[in-house]
């Protein structure tokens, strides 16, 4: 087969990256999708192998490339087993933005699946916009209020229309009112000794959907004496845009966060959220071509801090509470894989005054989140979150935590799924803090 | 044979979803941890005995190929389809670990990971020895076939001295037991040590009984440097010589010391020639005495630095500079040519010279480390497989290893056997008729050629590895 363009631009992006991979095979225990799908082309030495056979033209990218980086989680966890140090994250981003690069093509966009067509669109128009997000985080609080989410359950609506989507809508949180919310540009002062100005991102779906998880997280960064700056035009961090292959979108965002932030004059810039800030620490990759950019994003991740660490770095939290039962922790990939944030979450679960923190065996192991993983792969996405509730069971934990909205939203799946509803809560780490430090 | 007409062939025993022919399947089989890509027409999952056995027959009967794969660490070009067909995939094969305590055995199908064996073994304090670096990943069926070890090699053996049993599939298609649950047995040919180490060519193994130990109470490790690669060697030879059999003695060479310093600081002595890495195990109280006098060996030797882990930590760092050097050599170049020639342990001062020497002439990256304690060599060259006239140099030099580890009574591989890579090399080692003789043992179990074509034996002709 000819290399064609698209190819080409496959071995531009990735081929060095994916010829320093020696086929060694370590990463493969660690692969979630090489586990629970059984077969080589879904394992990391066999998707890295793909990306070298499409750019060396042997097999084509939309035929036989698309679908393995497709159902790839995208946790890294095989980054982090790798002896040799492949970067896994950037050949698979390059790998999504060739593929993506070559649908946005016009004929093809055509003849695209409707799945494709809808991706885009909520992807360009919806994300982007923490305003447009508000809003629909406001009727679904409306339609939450109203108790209309009640007759949908019941009637099965829903779940006629699609089983994802149905599974979906009975775990979403119940919503803050709009009355409760922060608002961007604010500042809020410490309410101990002040240690630092911290600048707060809240994210997009956090912000929409889980606005009282960044009220709590707001309230305990002050606990710790940090004035607590939110940036007034931030945006969405563009890791669902990178995933899927948008990169050029992903640099328009991450430019505009930088400016926000670096006009907040803070120390820390902290988020909650695993994947965002996950996107956040490798913000400097986007700009291999950019030096004054590059320059500015290295300084961003610098100072870009996941909440668990500013809290035992500020610390200790003003614990007055109990917490009752046992504890167990569900590792964000893009936290502990991307970020190296692992001890911290523990390390303030484990000094939670009355619980017991019981470590889950494969915590590290994704829960197939993954982004959107979910939604676009429910079946595949359900097979590893089942067997993630297997181990979970067996902690005997009440309380499930997690530092993602995304695993949270899942983790909350896997309880329903597994009938524990009435036994088990998932919650994010923050929540849990909050708690017991008195804050409501 | 078409593609499709296999396809219908295959549909006859196995569920459609453990039959692949995708592209981006068939090239996901195509390579393992060595050299080189052969695309296969199809791939298999097979998760029974049974379904083995008919893939064979049907294979004899339209003469197509099948070649059994593991976790395709080998690196020595095991798995590879080289003349198209059928891969075996055995990794999703039913797993089964049994550990027997009381006749201190286990008894485990070929798909289950090594480290699992290590695992379960140790929950119950019994011991299964050969761990290869690898083991992790690779298959226990990979190991067997492969006739795996590393470190651990110089006092417990390789992978052969602990299979006694075996449930095998002929190339032919039948289901055969060999050897037993009993230490001993001399009952007829001893069919299970000819299949363990035949990399795939004279059976596909469903089922294996090992052989376990009791676990050693403690273990001592100690990390000695010299600035002569001589004294290094004298040292080795001595300690064995005293009557210590350490559980391991790894040497590293001043390519590798550097490459590992480079890729991660741990405060190697970057100057010196080599250095050494002795374990011993066995009881807390012989351990004490037996490092003490490596210790005093090493030092008559003019070792410049010695340090005695004096916990886990230590230790693990210690370990560590040795598990780094594969990674770190890789940041080196994309191409990795990994040997394992192997001398009779008196001779390593002499094969390490030899090697130098062919570093020098060929200008070539090439590094040694290696099981200095029982004569286990890995030179590895490091290049970049574009780069077609540095490969061409390279096709020499491992000849000229080879012939080297020969010369000095040693063999072609240690632990990582024949493969593709050093068929050409056979009858340099084994003489004619001895070739012959291994050939007449193939042709008799496997008449059509069906098992793992292409691999130990050389094409007509054939008497350098062509890597270009
Ligand atoms: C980084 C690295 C380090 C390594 N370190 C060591 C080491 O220290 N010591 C060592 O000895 N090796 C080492 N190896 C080599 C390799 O791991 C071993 O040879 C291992 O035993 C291969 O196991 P596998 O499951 O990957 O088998 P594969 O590579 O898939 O296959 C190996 C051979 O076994 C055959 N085979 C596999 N399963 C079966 C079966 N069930 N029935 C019949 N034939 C079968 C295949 O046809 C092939 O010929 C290393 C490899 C790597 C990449
Ligand atoms: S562990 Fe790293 S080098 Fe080994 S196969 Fe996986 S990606 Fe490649
Ligand atoms: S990112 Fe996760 S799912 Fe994807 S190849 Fe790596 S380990 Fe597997």
């Amino acid at each position: 087969m000819q290399q064609d363009k698209y190819a080409l631009k496959l071995y531009d992006f990735a081929y060095e990256a994916a010829n320093t991979c020696v086929q060694c095979g370590y990463c493969l225990p660690a692969c979630p999708t090489y586990e629970s799908m059984g077969k080589e082309s879904q394992s990391p030495r066999g998707r890295i192998n793909l990306v070298k056979m499409a750019a060396e033209g042997k097999i084509d990218i939309q035929k036989d490339l698309a679908e393995p980086i497709d159902l790839c989680l995208g946790c890294r966890a095989c980054e982090v087993a790798c002896p040799v140090n492949v970067p896994y994250g950037e050949i698979y981003e390059a790998a999504k933005e060739v593929i993506t690069m070559q649908q946005q093509d016009k004929e093809l966009v055509k003849n695209s699946s409707g799945r494709v067509k809808m991706q885009n669109r909520v992807l360009n128009q919806l994300f982007p916009s923490n305003k447009r997000l508000r809003t629909l985080g406001n009727l679904t609080w409306i339609y939450q209020r109203i108790g209309m989410y009640r007759l949908v359950q019941k009637s099965k609506i829903i779940n006629k229309i699609s089983e994802p989507m149905g599974q979906f809508e009975k775990i979403l949180p119940k919503l803050e009112s709009p009355f409760e919310r922060y608002k961007f540009g604010q500042v809020f002062p410490p309410k101990a000794t002040k240690k630092m100005t911290v600048a707060f991102f809240p994210g997009c779906i956090m912000d929409a959907v889980m606005s009282r998880v960044n009220r709590l997280t707001i309230e305990l960064l002050q606990c710790v004496g940090c004035e607590v700056v939110i940036p007034k035009q931030q945006n969405c961090c563009g890791a669902l845009h990178t995933h899927q292959g948008f990169i050029k979108k992903a640099t328009e965002l991450a430019k505009a966060n930088i400016e926000a932030f670096e006009s907040s004059a803070a120390e820390y810039f902290v988020n909650n959220a695993g994947g965002c800030g996950a996107m956040l620490r490798e913000y400097d990759k986007l700009f291999k071509n950019e030096p004054e950019w590059k320059e500015r994003a290295k300084a961003f991740v610098n100072k870009t801090k996941d909440i668990t660490e500013v809290l035992v770095e500020l610390g200790p939290l003003p614990l007055k509470k109990e917490w009752n039962g046992i504890i167990t922790y569900q590792d964000s990939c893009h936290l502990r894989n991307v970020q190296g944030v692992m001890n911290e979450p523990r390390y303030l679960l484990r000094s939670i005054p009355g619980a017991t923190y019981v470590e889950m065996e494969e915590s590290d192991r994704c829960c197939a989140s993954g982004g959107i993983y979910n939604l676009l792969h429910f079946e595949e996405s359900m097979k590893i979150l089942d067997k993630k509730m297997e181990k979970a069971k067996h902690t005997n934990a009440k309380t499930i935590v997690t530092t993602n909205p995304g695993c949270l939203l899942q983790m909350r799946l896997g309880v329903e799924r597994s009938n524990l509803q009435h036994e088990v809560e998932a919650v994010h780490i923050v929540e849990v803090l909050a708690e017991t430090c008195g804050i409501n | 044979m078409e593609q499709e007409q296999l396809y219908k062939l295959m549909q006859s025993i196995f569920p459609e979803k453990r039959i692949l022919t995708d592209l981006a399947d068939r090239y996901s089989y195509s390579f393992d941890a060595s050299f080189g890509e052969y695309l296969p027409d199809i791939v298999v999952q097979p998760s029974n005995k049974e379904e083995i056995s008919k893939v064979i027959k049907l294979a004899n009967e339209y003469k197509i190929p099948v070649y059994p794969r593991g976790s395709a660490t080998s690196l020595s070009g095991g798995s590879l389809a080289v003349k198209g067909g059928i891969v075996l995939d055995m990794s999703q094969y039913k797993k089964k670990l049994i550990i027997d305590r009381e006749n201190l055995l286990a008894i485990v199908s070929p798909s289950v990971i090594t480290a699992d064996i290590h695992k379960q073994a140790e929950n119950v304090g019994l011991f299964y020895p050969s761990d290869p670096s690898s083991s992790h990943v690779s298959t226990i069926g990979g190991n067997l076939l492969e006739n795996s070890s590393g470190p651990k090699g110089l006092k417990y053996g390789t992978t052969k001295e602990y299979v006694i049993g075996l449930e095998v599939v002929t190339p032919t298609g039948e289901i055969i037991r060999t050897g037993g649950k009993t230490v001993k047995n001399v009952t007829g040919y001893d069919l299970t040590r000819l299949i363990v180490g035949s990399e795939g060519t004279l059976g596909v193994v469903t089922e294996a009984i090992l052989r376990l130990i009791p676990k050693p109470q403690a273990r001592k490790t100690l990390l000695a440097s010299f600035n002569r690669l001589i004294d290094s060697g004298h040292a080795i030879t001595n300690i064995l010589s005293a009557g210590i059999l350490p559980s391991a003695m790894e040497l590293m060479d001043n390519a590798c010391i550097r490459a590992v310093e480079n890729y991660e600081p741990s405060g190697l002595p970057i100057d010196a020639e080599a250095i050494v890495i002795i374990e011993i195990d066995g009881h807390m109280a012989a351990i004490e005495e037996e490092i003490k006098k490596c210790e005093e060996i090493c030092r008559l030797h003019h070792a410049i630095e010695i340090k005695v882990a004096t916990n886990e930590k230590e230790r693990d760092s210690i370990w560590k500079a040795r598990k780094m050097v594969s990674p770190a050599i890789t940041q080196m170049g994309p191409t990795k040519i990994s040997e394992d020639a192997t001398v009779p342990r008196s001779q390593i001062p002499k094969m390490m010279e030899k090697l130098y020497e062919i570093r020098e002439k060929y200008e070539l990256n090439l590094v040694v480390f290696g099981h200095a304690g029982d004569g286990n060599l890995h030179p590895n060259i490091i290049t970049d497989q574009r780069n077609k006239e540095e490969m061409k140099r390279v096709e020499d030099a491992v000849s000229e290893i080879f012939e080297a580890a020969v010369e000095l009574g040693g063999t072609l591989s240690g632990e990582h056997g024949i493969g593709t890579l050093k068929a050409p090399y056979m009858e340099m080692e084994l003489g004619k008729d001895g070739l012959l003789m291994m050939k007449k043992i193939k042709e008799a179990w496997d008449p059509n050629d069906i098992l793992n074509p292409g691999k130990i034996f050389p094409q007509p002709g054939q008497s350098k590895v062509v890597l270009s």
